[in-house]
């Protein structure tokens, strides 16, 4: 085979004085790029094979590793890059699409980092959350517009169709079993019982070892219907219609042959081994009626126990979408935006598809105000979370809770080196491999993603007491928290938020 | 009088919403016995210090018997021209059955004052058959407030009357010699907006029909109550806190037709803690737990004090962990509310009870002798 054109993006650094040539790194590095030479007794590196994830050096005993840009310069050219460059190297010597993992990582603006939140001076007393209680309880699905009260009794006479309620308004995004480990997966679902959230199984089906974890479960119907029966549906708290995702709108979820194993294969009920493709559109959703078939079916099947969320990635007319959606009988509406991430997606879509979720979700809330329906539905927003500060701008901007996907990764480990789609996840995450996925524990992701939960939670707290409120609630949609610096006025507008100083 | 224009006298500066601290007070005769302003004019210059003369107002119900049956439209005019022309418009819109100017008299600190006429309307018949007479109402109201720069209709429900302008309460009294009145029911306030200049329709009470709203606070979750209540049809066009509790108690009471009580627990929640320790599966957490569930854009959130009122009711409410002041105080009959203590015993000295009512928990005050009214059904709720 030719020898590949391509230069090694980074340099694996070992100093020898430090390397006692333990093969820790070689046998932690997922991608083979630690290897010893027995001849030598010495420890060597294929440096062309690194993806910086990090694995070896936060293991090295001896911290003798380090891995650094390879500072190969290419001449100066603003509209041919290193990227663009290497890109056109690859696919001129696979002739195949050009695959990545997690979301989009160009400069497109990142709004979070121009909202600016408020904070109570004299006029309102600002609330101290050591000492004062703050509510952070959230219920999603659908509301009546109004109560009704029998006057002779005193009593309720309107029942509400089934709401989800959380304790954190944060819930795990949808990661399949098969993209990431069954040990994820049960890292996630643990956590999410004990945060009092939902963690959501994605298009993989769930494996019945989780079955006890129902409760705190969104389970999702995909394109490929992929562990789709009865029993699947009935243990969950929530179901999820993917429709899309912010990281590949458009087109379906892919999981390759190579992730499929045994168990994979029994949860998602497909043969061991074979590519697990879910076409790009439903093919009994052509239209939006078809969606509201496909909601009630689900209601039905579920005997109206269980809110039917339709999840969406965030393209131009996301806002006349939500409407539909939320006509078609939807009790919630997940928005996954330009940054969020996947497993495997074709580098071009994760890059130049879709839109920021900040102007989408407000765009969303927005819309569904106007024509009087936003009770009807709760929004769930997503892609690119990365702070307990996005969370609240996004609940200040109309979401009525956040998913969040990199971040709860992150957590567990993920250093975010974008190589999800080749299964070989040194940390032991977005991997199959039985002597990879044995890295994550259970109990002890699960506990780091808990302290992740709780952390946002007491930050949530500071803000929303600074602000002079002391629920939730008042701050969900209240845009009058928000200020915007260095946006346009379009851009203000559309976002539905004041300049700063204004 | 500043000159209203379309581009919004209460808020100049277009700021978020108006802020503003006061002082209320409120007196109702549950007897029905009807006394003069006297007393509440004296209570409410005994906080004189919690305003500072840029607003000052009272809303009165029970002073015009002889015109029970008719809204009573209070109108302010920047020059006659004006009234000529709303006054032509009343007659398209209504039957006149009275009109007069509303007596005044110079007093200290009034400067530059409106002039302020009453009309005793009824509808005429020309009155499209889908909106009820209120409706109508409020409609022409709206119609007469956006139309005409130089004319404000500041009070229009019945055998009701609010009177307020720029000035401390003390000298708005004397200005509309309201010592002269009698009412069963008077609220007042006295104003410090931190960033208006006075304009005499932005004074409370803010009425809609015969609801008043008193209020003493800043509201934080002003952004999505507004929002909430624009799905519903009302414009919060006066970007004040006190506009959004009168939508709201107008959504919740005469809209949804929920009881008073109930509504207390909208604008001010128990908290989750404490609904949680209520018995599984019954009335009161179903109810509680609903009301949270539905209606949390509702919620008033930081510090507020309102007094409500309406035909034959009083309702004093604070936030739900009290970040403004409210004093309850009852002697016989009659109950008072009012942001200081003092106030209410410096007219009433030998008062039978007086208390901070928990934050979030309504008091409320009620005709004894209305009987049509419906009574709100849980008991266990402070009703005095």
């Amino acid at each position: 085979m030719l020898k590949t054109l391509l230069p090694s993006r980074f340099i694996v650094e070992r100093d020898p004085d430090r390397c006692i040539q333990c093969q820790v790194c070689v046998r932690q590095c997922g991608f083979d790029v630690h290897y010893y030479d027995a001849e030598d007794d010495v420890v060597r590196a294929r440096d062309e094979q690194c993806v910086a994830c990090h694995r070896c050096v936060a293991y090295c005993p001896t911290d003798a590793l380090t891995i650094r840009k390879n500072p190969l310069s290419y001449r100066d050219n603003f509209n041919w890059r290193p990227e663009t460059i290497e890109d056109i190297i690859k696919q001129a010597e696979t002739g195949g699409i050009l695959l990545t993992g997690m979301g989009n990582d160009k400069s497109y603006p990142i709004y979070w980092d121009h909202l600016v939140l408020n904070a109570s001076q004299v006029t309102n007393p600002s609330i101290d959350p050591l000492r004062e209680p703050m509510e952070l309880r959230t219920y999603l699905g659908r509301r009546p517009d109004s109560v009704e009260i029998d006057w002779e009794t005193g009593r309720l006479k309107t029942s509400l169709t089934p709401l989800v309620p959380l304790e954190v308004p944060v819930m795990f995004s949808a990661i399949s079993y098969g993209a990431i480990s069954l040990n994820v997966h049960e890292s996630l679902a643990r956590a999410a019982r004990e945060a009092g959230t939902l963690f959501n199984t994605g298009e993989g089906g769930l494996h019945r070892s989780l079955y006890q974890y129902g409760p705190n479960t969104t389970v999702q119907v995909a394109s490929g219907r992929f562990g789709v029966h009865s029993e699947y549906l009935d243990v969950a708290r929530m179901i999820e219609i993917k429709i899309g995702q912010g990281a590949k709108p458009g087109i379906g979820g892919h999981l390759p042959g190579e992730k499929v194993s045994a168990e994979v294969a029994k949860t998602r009920m497909i043969p061991r081994g074979t590519d697990a493709l879910s076409p790009a559109p439903h093919h009994d959703i052509y239209s939006i009626e078809d969606l509201s078939q496909l909601i009630y079916a689900l209601k039905e099947a579920t005997n109206y126990t269980k809110p039917v969320s339709v999840k969406i990635a965030a393209v131009h007319n996301s806002a006349a979408i939500a409407s539909g959606i939320v006509r078609a009988g939807a009790d919630i509406v997940a928005i996954d935006g330009l940054r969020g991430a996947t497993g495997a997606a074709p580098k071009m879509i994760r890059d130049n598809v879709g839109i920021p979720i900040e102007l989408a979700l407000a765009s969303v809330d927005q819309r569904l105000r106007e024509e009087g329906i936003r009770n009807r539905a709760s929004i769930v927003c997503a892609g690119g979370i990365r702070n307990s500060a996005d969370v609240v701008k996004a609940i200040a901007l109309g979401a009525d809770a956040v998913y969040i996907g990199t971040a709860a990764l992150i957590a567990i480990g993920c250093h975010v080196c974008q190589a999800c789609h080749t299964g070989r996840c040194s940390w032991g995450i977005t991997t199959t491999n039985d002597y990879l996925v044995k890295r994550i524990n259970p109990d002890i992701a699960a506990q780091r993603l808990v302290n992740l939960l709780r952390a946002w939670s007491l930050e949530i707290k500071e803000m929303l007491g600074g602000m002079g409120v002391n629920a939730l609630e008042s701050l969900r949609g209240n845009r009058l928290h928000l200020r915007g610096v260095g946006l346009t006025d379009t851009e203000l507008e559309i976002l539905g938020v004041r300049m700063a100083g204004s | 009088m500043q000159s209203k224009t379309m581009a919004n006298p209460y808020n100049p500066y277009g700021d978020d919403k108006v802020i503003a601290a006061c002082s209320i007070f409120g007196m109702m005769d549950t007897s029905g016995r009807r006394f003069s302003g006297a007393d509440v004019t004296r209570a409410i210059a005994n906080m004189h210090d919690r305003g500072n003369g840029l607003g000052g107002g009272f809303g009165v119900y029970g002073i015009y018997p002889e015109h029970a049956d008719k809204y009573a439209l209070h109108i302010m005019f920047e020059d006659s021209l004006t009234r000529r022309d709303v006054e032509a418009f009343l007659r398209d819109s209504f039957h006149i059955a009275y009109a007069e100017e509303v007596p005044t008299r110079p007093a200290r600190g009034i400067v530059n004052p409106p002039v302020v006429w009453r009309y005793f309307v009824s509808l005429n018949d020309r009155r499209p058959g889908d909106l009820t007479e209120d409706d109508l109402v409020v409609q022409k109201i709206m119609q007469i407030n956006t139309t005409f720069s130089a004319a404000c209709v500041f009070s229009s429900g019945k055998n009701m009357g609010v009177f307020k302008g720029v000035g401390y309460p003390e000298d708005i009294s004397a200005f509309f010699r309201l010592d002269e009145y009698e009412g069963y029911l008077w609220t007042a306030h006295g104003r410090f907006p931190t960033n208006t200049k006075g304009w005499w329709g932005g004074a409370h009470p803010f009425s809609i029909l015969d609801w008043t709203v008193v209020h003493n606070g800043e509201i934080s979750s002003y952004g999505i109550n507004r929002r909430y209540l624009e799905m519903f049809g009302y414009h919060c066009t006066m970007h004040t806190d006190t506009e959004v509790v009168a939508y709201a108690v107008d959504l919740l009471l005469r809209r949804h037709n929920l009881p008073m009580e109930i509504a207390a627990k909208v604008f001010a929640p128990p908290l989750w803690s404490r609904i949680d320790r209520l018995e599984e599966g019954s009335a009161e957490r179903a109810l509680l737990t609903t009301l949270r569930q539905v209606y949390s854009s509702l919620l008033l959130n930081g510090p507020f004090t309102v007094i409500i009122a309406h035909e034959g009711e009083m309702i004093g409410l604070t936030d739900r962990i009290r970040l403004r002041p409210l004093i309850a105080g009852t002697k016989g009959d009659v109950l008072y509310l009012s942001s200081e203590e003092a106030a209410i015993r410096l007219i009433c000295p030998d008062l039978e009870q007086a208390w901070s009512p928990m934050g979030g928990e309504p008091i409320v005050g009620r005709l004894k002798t209305d009987k049509q009214r419906k009574t709100a059904p849980a008991k266990e709720w402070a009703v005095v």
